[in-house]
């Protein structure tokens, strides 16, 4: 792999909360901030961090689905609307399903080596209430391929991950898999309850793994899949500035508050092709072993991990892909405690998709700033012990199932 | 004749009221997804919807459209399964908007009688009249040459009585459900002495496939459900002479309606169930069990004096409710009817003083809300009646005299062969009358 021409940072984060059932402040029935609001709000955050729009040489959004959930495109237009310094600055939005966001850091962080820019703005976004769920399940079906559609289940994505769930319980057995969701499901709410801006930030539930453990019901949802499996419906945005050794010093950010993108692992397998084998995530294997590998370290490196957990069932495998366990372990790599904030490794430390919120668009570009904070010990009330020797930190960002991948490591300077 | 096939050609009489748009709701929801099977496929299925008035048909309409649609966006997984060979239902989107409008599809709407002659299963949810229903059924009895089985919503008067003077010769069975139908799991159901075993058992299977809880009652005027509560409501209009002795009706009133609401846990306050059941319904309800039940003195002169002014109750179209004997603002109760001036007293005039003059709720109250909520409820009422019991305040004092009431009303209803036990007189209260407990109890 070639390596990096030029050092490339992230500086500047910033997340809105992420909005839907869970927060207090969520009413269905009123009516809601739209799509603008959330891009001003996190694209401020960030600019106000880097003094200014001034400092910024190019913009990249990244936004899923707005055509369908708020009936907007041409989104690169919106930066003007965050600042009128953006006017005239080149923009772009890019998409990838739920790996939008990631597909948005790595067009910055490609910007930034083609030396077209020193500071870009990188803002993700989604606003997903809109709809009920049941048509919101329709708008999410586009990250698989159309044609199968038809024969997907009623909510198309928990319909993919639960069938995933089956073949796993058939193979490496039900009952301790199934333990090990719901813990899954508690470390991510105990892990939003930390973040004030997590949906679950408010969840004031006693015993999430007896919750966790709720039957499915496949009548009325899926097979083998309960709803607290599932990441919920989320509006919000996130942004983060991704920006060269020139571009710390012109925006006057000490690298103390940086980190470094130390490898990356960008991969795509085809939409058309069912998965070879549900029980595992391959191409997110792929990805993660290319970022592992490109940063030159090993995953025992790494302090923490922000991955993909659409689902509790893809948390499972996804520690798998990583190789932390084998196939069919990563039950037990859970319910040994490896993967809680006291862990051997804390994943999804401000709750992942299923705690903090899975504002689809947002969700790539959400990881990284959680791992900026807990890298710089910016993280408040949901920070970790970052140890000397393990300055690492890696995000998994899948789009589909198991189609569009971005893995990334991170690096404390 | 198959239950199918039954269902090929129903009249819901009443369509367009309270009960009756609940019941050609489900209907017609159960109709359409009986006639969705694949072995149906070609056969035509029509639903009556038969009222007196087109207005009130045409807003049955929009009604029926947003609940079917609320209802298939609800069985999604169900839908995708019927509509599994057809190509071009792909989204969700697609497969609701295509079932809402076959659902709809099935209903006629009409003002006249007629339109139930071909019929072979007819719903009567008319006025709380004997006679008219006698007359509305037997004029549709002698033109219709299918010998149709009856449903009757009655809430009060003998399922027996009603195929005497209609000469239905037992093809009639009470199938009452409770307010809002398409909500609501309870139904009671009532045989009179002819009904057909037949029937019986197509009644079952109906209210099985609507998912409803099915508590047999026997065909005595009133039955469990208005059994008890007019019972409940006769106690309360008595303890409001009782107070007002000492107080102003109105303030009795309030007295009354907080203790059966926030002391006995219960969704609302007997006045304001009065007001949401409408006083003329009330009237109607204890006049037909009062001519028909001996021993006992079901009326009340403080009710017919609030008709007397033309206190109605009931809700308007949208749901909402309609001044009573209390006055409503969008459903929060604002003030209470003063039968002495004529027009309704402000709550803020006497609330403060009559909440001093109940004492407070013991610390250990549950919500209504929250306690329905808990599964096991044992625990937690036993816990607050032994406080209410320890509790000097006036308010406890006359929850205990209440609950006491209500749990001879239930005894009552079981001892007279109304109920076959009392466990079906709670799940009535439990379910139909969304109470946190059944006033049979050991607490």
């Amino acid at each position: 792999m070639n390596p990096l021409r030029r050092k490339v940072y992230m500086v500047a984060g910033y997340n809105t909360v992420s909005m839907g059932t869970g927060r207090k402040e969520f009413n269905p029935k009123k009516e809601r901030p739209g799509l603008e609001y959330y891009i001003k709000e996190a694209g401020q955050g960030t600019l106000k961090q880097i003094g200014g729009a001034g400092n910024v040489d190019e913009c990249v959004i990244g936004n899923f689905i707005a055509a369908r959930f708020n009936k907007q495109a041409n989104m690169a237009a919106f930066f003007p609307y965050i600042d009128e310094g953006l006017r005239y600055k080149p923009a772009v939005r890019v998409e990838g399903a739920c790996a939008t966001g990631g597909l948005a850091l790595m067009t910055g962080i490609k910007s930034v080596l083609a030396e077209t820019a020193d500071v870009v703005l990188v803002v993700g976004v989604e606003v997903q209430n809109t709809v009920k769920a049941i048509y919101g399940a329709d708008f999410l079906a586009a990250a698989g391929w159309f044609q199968n559609r038809k024969n997907g289940h009623a909510y198309f994505f928990p319909g993919q991950f639960s069938d995933r769930a089956g073949a796993y319980f058939e193979k490496y057995g039900r009952e301790k898999t199934r333990q090990a969701l719901a813990r899954w499901y508690r470390n991510a709410i105990e892990n939003a309850r930390l973040c004030p801006t997590a949906q679950e930030y408010h969840n004031a539930t006693k015993d999430l793994e007896a919750q966790g453990l709720t039957e499915p019901n496949g009548k009325s949802f899926v097979d083998h899949l309960n709803v607290f499996d599932c990441s919920k419906v989320s509006d919000g945005a996130s942004a983060i500035a991704i920006i060269s050794e020139e571009g710390l010093k012109r925006v006057g950010i000490p690298l103390t508050d940086a980190i470094e993108v130390a490898g990356w692992g960008q991969v795509a397998d085809d939409l058309t092709k069912d998965p070879q084998d549900r029980t595992a995530l391959s191409t997110s294997k792929v990805a993660v072993e290319q970022a592992l590998q490109r940063a030159g370290i090993t995953r025992d490196q790494l302090a923490t991990a922000e991955i993909h957990d659409c689902f509790t069932i893809a948390g499972v495998m996804a520690i798998e892909a990583m190789g932390f366990a084998a196939p069919g372990k990563g039950p037990d790599f859970i319910l040994e405690g490896k993967t809680a904030r006291d862990g051997v490794i804390p994943f999804n430390t401000t709750g992942g998709l299923i705690g903090w919120g899975h504002p689809t668009g947002a969700t790539g570009v959400h990881q990284a700033v959680t791992i900026l904070e807990q890298l710089t010990g910016k993280a408040g009330d949901a920070q970790i012990i970052i140890p000397a020797d393990k300055p690492y930190g890696l995000s998994l960002n899948m789009g589909g199932d198991d189609k569009t991948l971005v893995s990334i490591v991170y690096r404390r300077p | 004749m198959s239950y199918e096939e039954r269902l090929q050609n129903v009249s819901v009489l009443g369509a367009a009221g309270k009960m009756g748009s609940g019941i050609l709701l489900l209907t017609a929801v159960e109709m359409a997804d009986t006639s969705l099977k694949p072995e149906f496929k070609g056969k035509s299925f029509v639903l009556n919807a038969i009222d007196v008035s087109d207005q009130a048909l045409s807003g049955l309409m929009k009604y029926l459209y947003v609940q079917v649609q609320k209802m298939a966006e609800k069985k999604m997984v169900q839908l995708r399964q019927f509509y599994s060979n057809r190509a071009d239902l792909i989204e969700n989107s697609e497969i609701v908007d295509e079932y809402v409008r076959y659902v709809i599809s099935l209903v006629r709407t009409s003002t006249r009688i007629e339109s139930a002659f071909d019929s072979l299963l007819i719903f009567e949810a008319i006025k709380e009249n004997p006679e008219l229903k006698g007359k509305i059924l037997s004029s549709i009895d002698t033109n219709n040459p299918k010998k149709p089985w009856y449903f009757t919503n009655t809430s009060s008067i003998p399922i027996s009585e009603i195929d005497k003077n209609s000469g239905l010769e037992g093809r009639i069975i009470g199938f009452h459900f409770y307010n809002p139908p398409a909500i609501q799991k309870l139904v009671e159901l009532i045989k009179g002495e002819k009904t057909l075993k037949e029937l019986e058992a197509f009644a079952l299977q109906y209210a099985k496939n609507m998912r409803k809880i099915v508590v047999p009652a026997n065909d005595i005027a009133g039955f469990i459900g208005n059994g008890h509560f007019m019972r409940d409501l006769l106690f309360g209009m008595k303890l409001v002479e009782r107070l007002s002795a000492d107080m102003p009706m109105h303030e009795a009133v309030y007295i009354v309606n907080k203790v059966t609401q926030d002391f006995l846990v219960r969704p609302m306050g007997i006045f304001q169930l009065i007001d949401y059941v409408g006083i003329d319904v009330c009237q109607y309800i204890l006049s037909v069990m009062n001519a028909r039940i001996a021993g006992e003195d079901l009326h009340s002169d403080l009710l017919d004096r609030y008709a007397g002014y033309g206190v109605k109750g009931g809700q308007f179209a949208d749901g909402s409710q309609k001044n009573g004997i209390l006055q409503y603002d969008k459903n929060k109760i604002t003030g209470i009817f003063c039968l002495k001036r004529k027009e309704y007293a402000p709550f803020i005039d006497f609330q403060d003083r009559n909440d001093a003059r109940l004492g407070n709720l013991p610390a250990n109250a549950p919500q209504w809300k929250t306690a329905i909520r808990v599964k096991n409820r044992d625990e937690l009422f036993s816990g607050y009646f032994d406080s209410l019991r320890k509790t000097e305040s006036p308010g406890a004092k006359l929850a205990l005299e209440y609950a006491a009431e209500s749990a001879r009303i239930a005894n009552q209803l079981v001892t007279n062969g109304v109920s076959h036990s009392a466990e079906n007189v709670n799940t009535v209260l439990l379910t139909g009358f969304f109470h946190a407990y059944g006033p049979v109890n050991k607490y």
